[in-house]
């Protein structure tokens, strides 16, 4: 039996853009175990609820994550919102969708430039990214923000787009979606990728379901989890599939988050089209008192925000269960056995949100 | 042809030429919603201090016997709370990014705002006026 050695892998590593640390028990090159650890950048964010006004806490909420900040603040503010019975304008339901899923495509891009990266595809990550622009642009002219778009709050929305800027993004989604199928098609038909990601990082349905995976991660082993189908903000009335492929490799995950941009520029398409005339917000009185689980989709999975509330202006608590931290399990049993020349990509395939993960 | 899938797009980036811009050489691209730093204007602020209750950060202090307003920079996260809850209009969002500092200072502004001279009061109104005076003392 060859001899058993430990390396480590991260905080710092040239794919990970935030510090995970994880101890690879090797065999010669082989993986035959991996010892995650977590808690670098613990920022203490959820005890803050505690010093900051429900309706400030928004902004906090918003800065967990630097890519899925809107859906943060969305799932928060739906919280609120709950506790306190109000109701959300039609308009404001189809501005909060539409930004969602603008962030989810940034997301996505981010993610596939640096997955190209990953696997040392230098070309393709540029090109990622080069198209992850357009979409920034469009955040900035509708919200003022690229990635902390600070729009949402509890009550609706705090920005309308108008009629001519909604208009403007109508038009350019056709020739945006022919870009994104442009660099979808090299993920998903290229050889060179195939052959790095095809059979790499396995993990089955019954795996995944048992270990709790959240997002592409199970829709990628054939789990058809997605919390856009319940119908939150304005989903409900745009109707949506999930997106699933079955094979549960790299490839899989890699083709999920590729047909889920396809997924969000149509989705984005008919919210645009179907986007009732009316107010954004309404006027919120009073203060919560009530608990509630709120949750909506990620681009990396299920984000659930517990939040109580006890009659005061402060929050009494709230914690935040990201998709991350769920997939940590799943990427701890698709380790063993492969190359540690693939660990990188293996570990980014679950696009991990450190931010997020440790608040 | 499985390894020729990228080719399209490498020809048509050959010939489009840079997709990024020479920054600082040409300015950033911002849009007119663009939140960058908050510029207060002292000639029209009449010490309301809404502003300093819708800061989520803190950053704005209001001194109304000294007539100073302050705004810290490294705490303010412009998400224009002010700009928008300011009824006179002394608070607006510029779209350039505030330049970046070696050491951490606090700005300071003297409001400059005069309260302009009232007409003669009527006798009746000056009646009511003080009466308020009294009682809040």
């Amino acid at each position: 039996m060859p001899e058993r050695i430990i390396v480590p892998f991260g905080p710092q590593h040239p794919v990970l853009p935030e510090p995970i640390h994880l101890d690879l028990v090797l065999e010669d090159e082989k993986v035959v175990e991996a010892i995650p650890s977590i808690g670098y950048i613990h920022r203490g964010l959820e005890r803050l609820v505690q010093k900051r006004e429900y309706t400030e806490y928004v902004y906090v909420a918003e800065r967990i994550c630097g890519i899925c900040s809107f859906i943060h603040a969305l799932c928060y503010s739906q919280g609120v919102e709950h506790i306190m019975k109000v109701e959300v304008p039609d308009r404001a339901r189809y501005l909060r969708t539409i930004w969602s899923e603008c962030s989810r495509i940034h997301s996505h891009l981010l993610w596939l430039g640096l997955f190209a990266d990953g696997m040392g595809f230098e070309n393709l990550f540029m090109r990622s990214w080069q198209l992850r622009e357009s979409v920034l642009d469009v955040l900035e002219d509708t919200t003022g923000g690229r990635v902390i778009q600070g729009t949402c709050k509890v009550g609706g929305v705090r920005r309308d787009i108008g009629q001519e800027k909604l208009d403007e993004m109508h038009r350019t989604l056709d020739p945006f979606e022919q870009q994104c199928r442009d660099l979808g098609d090299v993920f998903l038909n290229d050889d060179t990728v195939k052959y790095r990601l095809k059979g790499l990082g396995v993990i089955t349905k019954d795996e995944a379901y048992d270990l709790g995976a959240a997002g592409p991660t199970a829709r990628g082993s054939g789990v058809a989890m997605d919390h856009r189908e319940t119908g939150y903000a304005a989903y409900g009335d745009l109707g949506f599939k999930p997106v699933v492929e079955t094979t549960g490799d790299c490839y899989a995950r890699c083709a999920v988050r590729v047909k889920e941009v396809y997924a969000s520029i149509d989705l984005i398409r008919r919210a645009i089209e179907e986007m009732p005339e009316g107010p954004i917000d309404v006027k919120v009185k009073g203060t919560p008192d009530g608990e509630y689980f709120s949750r909506a989709e990620q681009p990396r999975g299920e984000v659930i925000h517990y939040l109580k509330g006890d009659g005061s202006k402060h929050l009494a608590r709230a914690r935040i269960r990201t998709p991350t931290l769920a997939n940590i399990p799943p990427l701890v049993k698709m380790l063993p056995g492969i190359q540690l020349a693939d660990v990188p990509v293996v570990v980014l395939s679950i696009d991990p949100c450190i931010g997020c993960m440790e608040r | 042809m499985g390894i020729f899938q990228m080719t399209k797009t490498v020809l048509r980036n050959l010939a489009g030429g840079p997709a990024t811009r020479r920054y600082p050489a040409v300015p950033a691209r911002t849009s007119s919603l663009t939140r960058g730093h908050i510029v207060f204007d002292p000639a029209t602020c009449r010490s309301c201090s809404l502003c300093v209750k819708r800061c989520p950060c803190e950053a704005i202090r209001l001194d109304k016997e000294a007539k100073v307003w302050e705004i810290d920079r490294m705490r303010c996260i412009a998400c224009g709370d002010c700009v928008e809850g300011c009824p006179f209009g002394s608070l607006t969002m510029e779209q350039s990014y505030h330049p970046p500092v070696t050491e951490h200072v606090v700005e300071r502004y003297t409001i400059t705002y005069v309260k302009p001279e009232r007409p003669a009061k009527k006798p009746a109104e000056e009646s009511t006026k003080e009466e308020g005076v009294g009682e809040s003392a």
